[in-house]
Order: C-alpha cells, then sequence, then structure tokens
C-alpha cells in the first residue's frame, strides 16, 4: 500500500479522492496494535491517533471515532492471526506462542496480505524467516523447514494437477531428448530435521486436544494432552510433500531419488537427471524409483524451469 | 420478486451456506435442501480437494456463488485474473447470479480481508456501479451487491446508506442481495429505523435475501453469524418479504458452527414468514 496522505480528504468528489481515504484508513486498519492489542494512540507521523480518527470518522453517542476505527484495526489482527496459526500448528508449537506471536506480527506488518483469499498469507513466510533469523533465533533453522513443510502441504492440497504423462509417450522419446516436468502440487523438501514425523504428532495433540474439549472430563485429558511434542532433533531428511486421491501425504526420498526428481524439475533431461542420481545408483532401484513416481501420478508436460526444491 | 432478471428468473427457496463441518453429512446422508450458497473463493484454487466436493455437491445440489473479495467500492480497477478465476467457477457451478459485498476491503493490492464500510458519496456510487458493470459484463451473470453491517459512519458521506444502495444498483443496473440482519445491526450501531431502510430501497431489485444471527456487546453489536436469527431480525424479514416479495433466501451460520440439522432448521423457519407474506398479499 502507498504511504497515505497527511489527512483524509473532506469531501471525497472522485475516484482520486476514493483512492486516498482508503489508503488513510486502510492503514490505519491494517496497523500492528499496540502491547496491550489496542488500537495504537499515536499515527504514524506522531500526532494523537484520536484526533486523526476523528477527522473522517464520526464519532457516536456511545463509541468515539478512535474506537471505532479500533474495532475494524482489531479485528484485521484478530482475523490474521487466526489464519496464520491455522496454517502454521507445527512452526506455533516449535516457537511457542509468545515467540510464534512476534513472528507472526513483525511478518504481517512488512508483508501484508497481497492475495484476494487468506489461503496465500504464508507464501512469503519462510522467506520473511530467513530474512529476520532474530526473530526465531536459536531456533531459526528449524523454524524455516517447519514454514517450508507448511506451506508445501497448503500448495499440496488444492495446487494445480496437470494431466499426467502417459507411459507409452515416454517411450516414444529417446532419454536424452526426454524432459518432463513434476506436478505444481508436488513439493520437494531437504529438510535438516525430520518435520514430517514432527508435524504429524503436533496435528495428533491437536486433535487429542479437539476432542478434549468435548468430553466431560475434558480438563484432566487437554492437560495430558497439552505438553507439546519435544522438537525435533537435528537429521537430515528428503521428502515430498503431495497428495493422492486428494489426500495429503509425505513421501520421505532417498539421496538419489531426491536428486534425480530436482534435476527434472529443474528441466534436465531424463538422462541427465538419471546421472544425477549417482554412480552408486543401481539401474533396477533408480527403475522401482520411477514405478512408483508414475504410480502416483507425479510427472506432467515440463512448465518452466524453475527449482521445485526447497530447504 | 420470486424471480427476475436479478436472481437469473430463478425461484430457489431457502438454503444454507455449504460449511466444512457439514460436508460428510451433506455427502453420506444427502439431505434435502433448496440450494447451498459457497463462498467463491473457497473454491476459486487450481485442484485438489475443495473441487472435488465442489463436483460432488453440483452432482446433487442447485449452488449459487457468493464472493467476499470482489470489493466493487475500492478504488482499485479490477483484477482481470481475479474476473479470471471467478468466471471459471461460473461455468463450473452455472450459479444463475452471483453476489458480492457493496463494500470495499483492498487499497493498492494490499487486502484486509475485510467488509469496509462505503463513504456514502456520488462519486463513489459512480465509481463502485462502474466496477460491477465490468465485473457482470466479465463474468456473463447477473450480479447482487449485499448491503454489509457496519461500525463506523464517515464525515465525507453525503446521503443515507440506503440512498447509497438504491443510486449504486440504480447506476449499475444490478440486483441487491438484502441481508436484513446487516441492516438490524446497522441500524443499532448507527442509530437509525431499519423500517426506513427497508422501505425506501427499491424493492424490484431484491434478488435475494441473508439472515443471520448477532452478537450484542455493551456498546455496538457485531455482525458474528455464531446464532440462531433474532427476534426482530425475522420480523424484518417479514416486513422485507411483503415489499420485496418471496426471495431466495439463505441463513448464514459461519461460526460455532453447529449440526447440519439445527442449521437448516433454523434457516426453513424462514417458511412461516413466507406464509404470512403471502398472505398479507392475497
Amino acid at each position: 500500500m502507498k504511504r497515505p496522505p497527511k489527512h483524509a480528504p473532506a469531501r471525497i468528489a472522485s475516484t482520486a479522492d476514493l483512492r486516498l481515504f482508503q489508503r488513510m484508513m486502510g492503514a490505519a486498519v491494517i496497523r500492528p496494535l499496540d502491547a496491550n492489542d489496542n488500537l495504537q494512540a499515536k499515527w504514524i507521523d506522531g500526532r494523537p491517533m484520536d484526533s486523526v480518527a476523528a477527522e473522517f470518522i464520526k464519532p457516536n453517542d456511545r463509541l468515539t471515532a478512535f474506537e471505532r476505527l479500533e474495532l475494524y484495526n482489531q479485528m484485521y489482527w484478530s482475523r490474521l492471526f487466526d489464519s496464520i496459526r491455522d496454517d502454521c500448528p507445527g512452526l506455533v508449537a516449535a516457537l511457542g506462542d509468545a515467540a510464534f506471536g512476534r513472528l507472526a506480527q513483525a511478518y504481517l506488518a512488512v508483508r501484508p496480505s497481497r492475495s484476494f483469499t487468506l489461503r496465500n498469507l504464508c507464501s512469503r513466510l519462510v522467506q520473511f524467516i530467513r530474512d529476520n533469523p532474530r526473530l526465531t533465533a536459536p531456533r531459526t533453522p528449524l523454524a524455516i523447514d517447519i514454514a517450508s513443510f507448511e506451506w508445501a502441504q497448503t500448495v499440496a492440497f488444492d495446487g494445480e494437477s496437470r494431466p499426467v504423462v502417459a507411459a507409452s509417450s515416454l517411450a516414444r522419446t529417446p532419454p536424452g531428448r526426454l524432459r518432463l516436468g513434476l506436478q505444481p502440487y508436488v513439493t520437494l523438501l531437504d529438510l535438516r530435521y525430520p518435520i514430517d514425523t514432527y508435524v504429524m504428532s503436533v496435528k495428533r495433540r491437536e486433535a487429542m486436544r479437539s476432542e478434549a474439549s468435548n468430553t466431560p472430563d475434558s480438563k484432566v485429558v487437554s492437560r495430558r494432552s497439552a505438553r507439546r511434542p519435544p522438537r525435533p532433533r537435528r537429521a537430515r531428511t528428503l521428502v515430498a510433500v503431495h497428495r493422492l486421491d486428494n489426500q495429503l501425504f509425505y513421501k520421505r526420498l532417498e539421496p538419489g531419488a531426491f536428486r534425480i526428481l530436482g534435476a527434472l524439475a529443474a528441466g534436465a533431461t531424463l538422462t541427465r537427471a538419471v546421472a544425477a542420481a549417482g554412480p552408486k545408483a543401481r539401474a533396477e532401484q533408480v527403475q522401482a524409483w520411477f514405478t512408483s513416481w508414475m504410480a502416483l501420478g507425479w510427472f506432467c508436460a515440463p512448465g518452466n524451469k524453475r527449482s521445485r526444491r526447497a530447504s | 420478486m420470486p424471480a427476475n432478471r436479478f436472481n437469473g428468473h430463478s425461484d430457489y427457496g431457502i438454503g444454507i451456506g455449504l460449511r466444512v463441518p457439514h460436508y460428510s453429512h451433506i455427502l453420506s446422508k444427502k439431505p434435502v435442501v433448496d440450494w447451498f450458497e459457497i463462498i467463491s473463493e473457497n473454491f476459486m484454487v487450481e485442484g485438489g480437494r475443495p473441487l472435488e466436493l465442489l463436483d460432488k455437491i453440483l452432482e446433487q445440489y442447485r449452488v449459487v456463488q457468493h464472493g467476499v473479495s470482489m470489493y466493487f467500492g475500492s478504488a482499485d480497477k479490477p483484477d482481470r485474473t481475479h474476473m479470471r478465476r471467478l468466471k471459471n467457477l461460473v461455468k463450473r457451478t452455472n450459479t444463475p447470479w452471483l453476489s458480492d459485498h457493496l463494500c470495499w476491503g483492498s487499497v493498492d493490492g494490499t487486502y484486509t480481508h475485510d467488509l469496509l464500510p462505503m463513504p456514502y458519496t456520488f462519486a463513489a456510487a459512480r465509481r463502485t456501479a462502474e466496477k460491477i458493470r465490468q465485473v457482470r459484463d466479465f463474468v456473463e451473470v447477473p450480479i447482487c451487491v449485499e448491503n454489509v453491517s457496519s461500525y463506523a459512519e464517515f464525515h465525507a458521506s453525503e446521503m443515507t446508506e440506503w440512498e447509497f444502495l438504491s443510486e449504486v444498483v440504480e447506476l449499475a443496473d444490478c440486483g441487491i442481495l438484502l441481508d436484513v440482519n446487516n441492516i438490524y445491526v446497522s441500524s443499532k450501531n448507527h442509530s437509525f429505523d431499519p423500517y426506513d431502510y427497508l422501505n425506501n430501497i427499491p424493492h424490484h431489485r431484491v434478488g435475494q435475501m441473508h439472515v443471520a444471527g448477532h452478537t450484542k456487546f455493551e456498546k455496538y453489536i457485531l455482525d458474528t453469524h455464531d446464532h440462531p436469527v433474532l427476534d426482530p431480525v425475522w420480523k424484518m424479514y417479514a416486513h422485507a418479504t411483503k415489499l420485496c416479495g418471496v426471495s431466495a433466501t439463505l441463513l448464514e451460520w459461519d461460526d460455532r458452527i453447529p449440526s447440519f440439522d439445527e442449521v437448516h432448521n433454523e434457516a426453513l423457519k424462514a417458511n412461516e414468514f413466507i406464509d404470512g407474506a403471502k398472505k398479507a398479499v392475497v
């Protein structure tokens, strides 16, 4: 959003006036709350916020202009926090509520939503964590891995599915010329931690808590289940996040398999991709991998050559 | 108006919103429902489970699209990529009309994901009507715009909310999705008579109605959609039905969602008021 005007227009007589008005109110609505989760007392130029709000919002007999604007400001942050927490249960569990809250507020303040849908709210979170490692220190590598994994789940849930390449068409093209694309909903992740098992244990805990809240002795159950799963220990994990029959799946990959898929996704020919597996990869092993990937429907016509690997 | 050009000359009866907690019940029990309203944005995706589910629903039920992010009142131009996605969904659902809100919520491409109230000015009405026309011409289905609930009013406004709504729909030549609960909520927040609102809009343009529950706080009312419909709102719905005729009606219940049957039975209460309105006409 462009910088708001110093004052909201007193009259709205044109689309340009309307835009200035919306920049003013929009900037106020998305501005971070203060430490007490209220509208900040000062505007960006240092003026008292109550006088700034009163310039364009009418008070009524119960609420001041400041209080009316505050309702929208608080609803904005409540809505976005709820959304980002729903999308990142693993990150919440690993960082804790307070640190996650600080990360989310900083992220949304710098990277407000640029999409019509909240589905895309976390699309830039991994890069933001990389660019601002202090916010997640000393667990930044873990936070990057979890955020990558959780965004990959969003992509796998409703990402594009392209026509699957038929085995017969593969046979018609020499391997030295054959290029294959990976389905857009498949993400390859080179992780420093076993995030797949960690996120699954977090989700199991969340499910237990949800069930517990519906039982008569919920206090006992929820106290027992409130313990968060221990954070994972470092262990390099290569995984593909994908879907099958519209259900989410995580598939562990051997290093050779990961390199082949990565090379194909980056636009390499089949010959070069298989060579990327390394000299230790046995032919029958590579054959078995391809059989499995074909059965999963992972291959489509190549699209752009952007790498689908993330780490 | 039971069927008019703003709702595709359809006569849809009483529907409810298609919501996640009810998916398995609907797919397994196949309850009789006149129609479902879907949030367009939930299905403007590239693939996966949402579209599979939608296709299963479409095999059994009539669906109407309701949007939350077109932001007809934003000064920004309509986003053509967004409109293309919307049109693709329209082709999939065969919605006889589609609706979105008379509000704004994005500026310079930054989204608040809220339904922010408009300054009620003639210039804003002209801009809003122009965008409604552009979207309608692109997606090629009738559009009904919904009045929103609001918690703020602006010094710049030059007219009442119902005058602004009337100005916009006349300039755009579009329909109205009359949200009776939103009128009630705003009337309490801004101290106007909700019947003045109902009595002074172009009734022949109403293509659909919404009813919903709300939550009272000490100094204001919030449009929470997490309760049954309150009596004053049903009373207003009965009055609106007398004025506008029997329109496609939908109950919104979006938070703390109870069982499917509870939501559907709450929606079907509208029949009592529809019958009353019909008798009054006879």
